[in-house]
């Protein structure tokens, strides 16, 4: 599936307008941890993704931006193949830590790329602690004094742990819009995957549990690769370090953020940025 | 400490593989005895189904041949019984719950339908015995008529409300913007969009109500010969199912299953005009 | 309540009149019209609403009648109906406890067996199904239920239990015959006819109102699950364990379902009143001691109990379904005003 030419279309911030980083991929510079090469992505006969392609850099946040409908959130989907649930398909190649995904069960590859959802959405019938243990007790994970380590090490990494250290019996449905959706970023880095997915995850959030979520990702990305979609432009330039630009299914720009906020290279960049359209 | 995120990986696909597999059967067994009544229905009844089965009446015991004519003209009569005092009962009713129905008795209404449907046939015979049959000391068409129109009621009631609320509510606030009273809109308008949805539904429902034994059995009783006065036992063709079930004579038998083809036959259109009639959407929201 | 006048639709009638060109002020109409610009919607609701009010008090208008029915018998035997097993006609004696032992026992085996298999398609049609199967296999679901119970009860007669005598029964008899349940002659006519003939028959109704409430869990719920690497049957799992309450819901519609069918289970249960542990024997069923003896009854004491009999019936199943349906509607409620 891979062609040179496709490998060589790959948009690369790191090759091609980075002067922070040099050359791509040497020591000491961030590694790509996923690629997407020439994505095309359909639901039914409309086609969502046009073509896109993408490094993601390893303990980078990666914000995706762009007016409602232009396939952003399918492209989030594409990387864990969440959107085969929704009923799409994708033709192109992504590849993890260097190796091809797609053939292998999506089972495995959701263990290494995890999502976190638009609306928080706990499991009702559980209790807190049962959330987030969830994905390790379906890996058949047992011992319970390490699982009970490994849920409080992430309630603390989804700074929830102060709030609901005493109540973990309590059905997950019972917290508060803000606390539920940590909650849901705890459960999902408890399996410790490699990649966190944010599907606009503070769309629905008010201001205060929007800012707890953004504080919260800038302490995740020194130990996961966070990729987030979010159609809020200031939330972008606040927690990302790299920023793709998506409209009508396609890729527009990609860059460092700093410079996609500042000076962006397409003149649809700069429109939708500076709030002309979208 | 990091778990090993791949563990028991084969163990937990293979038990993914079994459930799938386990709900496919099921699948299957479920649909067997369908398939299997229908082929059976099919292959006894058909060398029974011929004109006389239709036309004429029922032989003598032991003679072959013969029909059942005035079953069928019973199931009509007691069908029409029924539809002329369940359809306006139920139909109103419906029409309140979709345009008034959205308070504490419209909720205690469609409560009520919903347990009524879930009654036993048999209790409502007994409630028709005790309600038509004692005062008149009889049994009666009338008596079966009013069994199949209480069984009718809840469903005509629910799929009127049911349909008329897939009319979207633009076409009502058109009416009533116009200047038309409600009762003309509810009935000029919204119930004229429904109404293909309603007519099968109602249909539908006629013909499940044939299909009823139970509630006939001790009402209109069945009766061998020609009638139609509604004042006086009537036969259906369930009823002569039943007996002829139990009888021991193999051309008995093979009409039994003529009259279950015949049911299974007219519940079967029935069904799939009312699918796809309901599969229609209202396209302007 | 007292407020329905005021309910009353504001739309006035008529604003348009002769020409139906010259708009007429509101009010210029005749008498009538001026005091009640409404009476037509007036008497539309409350026609409707007495119909509806119609339809509400059947219940009671039911259990009321059949009450009135069975007073003989409620008042000579009161609970001792429930608890005696002598049913003597000529006598006049009178206890339902056969009938009720057939009911029970036979419902909770077709339940047994109905309600793996049910669950089975229910999860086969809300998670599994490819779109296009969706329909044509609901639709053959649906068919199953709309079957009459005569046609089921013939074809119990003629091929299942045959099919029970020559192979199920004797295979049964010999594999597990040291359990009670498996002794004694295969007739065929029995408890386990009985039992598999409902199983059929309320397969349906469990399989349809627990899909729909798996249905009606959302989405989110689903890619939840599948996001931490769940694989299908985890996923399931989990919305299984949601929809707990509406399936139990589903059961209990199932079971009144099953306690209250009668033709299918006539034919084929062997009509004979004995309690026996064995599943192979003739039992007798409430509705269809109902079925077969009612046209027959001649004595008032014995007409009384067979009303009785149906009085009990119905109660039973308005409790199984308004319950069941109370637990179904909340949570199909709960799941769509999040």
């Amino acid at each position: 599936m891979t062609t040179i030419e496709q490998r060589n279309a790959t948009v690369t911030p790191t090759a091609v307008r980075s002067p922070e980083v040099p050359e791509s991929r040497q020591a000491g510079s961030p590694a790509v941890k996923m690629s997407a090469l020439g994505i095309n992505a359909f639901f039914g006969k409309t086609q969502a993704l046009k073509n896109v392609s993408i490094d993601i850099l390893t303990n980078r946040v990666l914000a995706i931006i762009g007016p409602s409908g232009c396939g952003k959130s399918t492209f989030l989907r594409c990387l864990n193949r969440m959107h085969e649930v929704a009923g799409g398909t994708m033709t192109g190649t992504i590849l993890l830590d260097g190796q091809k995904i797609g053939s292998e069960d999506p089972v495995l590859l959701r263990r290494r790329v995890g999502m976190v959802f638009q609306k928080p959405n706990p499991f009702p019938t559980m209790s807190i602690f049962d959330n987030v243990a969830a994905g390790l007790r379906l890996n058949g994970f047992q011992n319970r004094r390490a699982l009970a380590e490994i849920v409080e090490r992430s309630l603390r990494q989804a700074a929830l742990w102060d709030e609901v250290k005493d109540s973990l019996g309590k059905s997950g449905a019972s917290l508060s819009g803000g606390q539920q959706q940590r909650l849901c970023i705890a459960r999902t880095i408890a399996v410790s995957p490699d990649v966190v997915l944010m599907d606009e995850p503070a769309s629905a959030l008010d201001p205060l549990s929007t800012a707890k979520i953004e504080e919260l990702i800038y302490e995740l990305k020194n130990r996961f690769t966070i990729t987030i979609v979010t159609h809020n432009m200031q939330q972008a330039a606040r927690v990302s370090d790299f920023t793709a630009f998506f409209y009508l299914g396609e890729l527009i720009e990609y860059d460092q953020t700093k410079k996609m906020f500042t000076s962006p290279d397409k003149k649809q960049t700069e429109d939708y940025i500076t709030g002309r359209f979208g | 400490m990091t778990p090993d995120r791949d563990a028991n990986y084969y163990w937990r696909k293979g038990k993914n593989w079994a459930a799938t597999s386990f709900s496919l059967a099921c699948v299957a067994l479920a649909l067997l005895p369908l398939f299997l009544i229908f082929i059976y229905a099919l292959m006894q009844g058909i060398s029974a189904l011929n004109l006389d089965f239709f036309l004429q009446m029922p032989k003598p015991v032991g003679e072959e041949g013969g029909g059942m004519a005035n079953a069928i003209v019973g199931t009509g009569i007691l069908i029409g019984l029924g539809a002329l005092i369940g359809l306006p009962v139920g139909i109103l009713a419906g029409i309140y719950l979709a345009e008034f129905g959205n308070n504490p008795l419209g909720v205690a209404v469609r409560f009520m339908c919903d347990v009524l449907s879930g009654i036993p046939s048999i209790v409502v015979g007994v409630v028709a015995y005790v309600l038509v049959v004692l005062p008149m000391k009889h049994f009666s068409a009338l008596a079966g008529g009013v069994a199949l129109a209480i069984l009718m009621v809840p469903t005509i009631s629910r799929t009127t409300e049911e349909m008329m609320r897939l009319v979207p509510q633009s076409y009502r606030e058109a009416g009533l913007a116009l200047g038309i009273p409600q009762w003309k809109t509810t009935l000029r308008i919204v119930l004229p969009t429904a109404l293909k949805g309603i007519t099968t539904g109602i249909l539908l429902a006629l013909a499940r109500a044939a299909g009823e034994t139970a509630p006939l059995l001790f009402t209109a009783l069945g009766n061998r010969f020609w009638s139609t006065s509604i004042m006086n036992p009537i036969g259906s063709l369930t009823v002569f199912i039943f007996d002829y079930a139990k009888a021991p004579f193999e051309d008995w038998n093979r009409q039994a299953w003529a009259a279950s083809f015949v049911l299974i036959f007219l519940i079967f259109v029935l069904s799939l005009t009312f699918r796809l009639v309901t599969r229609q959407r209202y396209d302007h929201n | 309540m007292d407020s329905r006048l005021v309910q009353a639709p504001s739309v006035s009638t008529g604003t348009l009149q002769g020409d139906g060109m010259t708009p007429v002020p509101f009010g210029a109409k005749s008498a009538i019209g001026r005091l009640m610009p409404n009476i037509g919607d007036f008497v539309f609701k409350n026609l409707t609403r007495l119909f509806a009010i119609m339809v509400f008090s059947l219940v009671f208008l039911m259990a009321f009648e059949m009450y009135r029915g069975s007073r003989l018998t409620i008042d000579k035997f009161g609970w001792s109906f429930l608890t005696t097993s002598t049913w003597d006609p000529v006598q006049g004696v009178f206890g339902a406890l056969p009938f009720i032992w057939g009911t029970v026992v036979s419902s909770l085996l077709a339940l047994a067996i109905a309600l793996p298999l049910s669950l089975g398609v229910a999860v086969f049609l809300s998670e599994l199904v490819p779109r296009w199967l969706e329909g044509p296999l609901s639709f053959m679901i649906e068919l199953l239920a709309a079957i009459p119970s005569i046609v089921y009860g013939l074809w119990g007669v003629f091929v299942m239990v045959p099919w029970l005598r020559i192979t199920v029964e004797p295979f049964l008899a010999k594999r597990f015959g040291y359990l009670p349940f498996f002794t004694g002659a295969p007739y065929g006519f029995g408890m386990l006819a009985a039992g598999l003939i409902l199983a059929v028959m309320v397969l349906p109704i469990i399989t349809s109102i627990s899909r729909d409430i798996l249905k009606a869990i959302p989405n989110l719920q689903r890619e939840a699950a599948f996001a931490l690497g769940a694989t299908r049957w985890e996923v399931t799992k989990i919305i299984l364990q949601g929809a707990k309450s509406g399936i139990l819901g589903a059961t209990l519609l199932g079971l009144g379902r099953a306690i209250g069918e009668t033709m299918a289970v006539t034919m084929v249960i062997g009509n004979r009143s004995d309690i026996s542990a064995s599943l192979f024997n003739p039992a007798y069923s409430m509705a269809s001691v109902l079925a077969n003896e009612f046209a027959e009854a001649t004595t008032d004491m014995y007409t009384n109990a067979l009303i009785e009999v149906a009085l009990l019936l119905f109660g039973v199943t308005i409790v199984l379904n308004g319950l069941a349906r109370m637990i179904v509607w909340g949570m199909t409620r709960k799941y769509k005003t999040p």
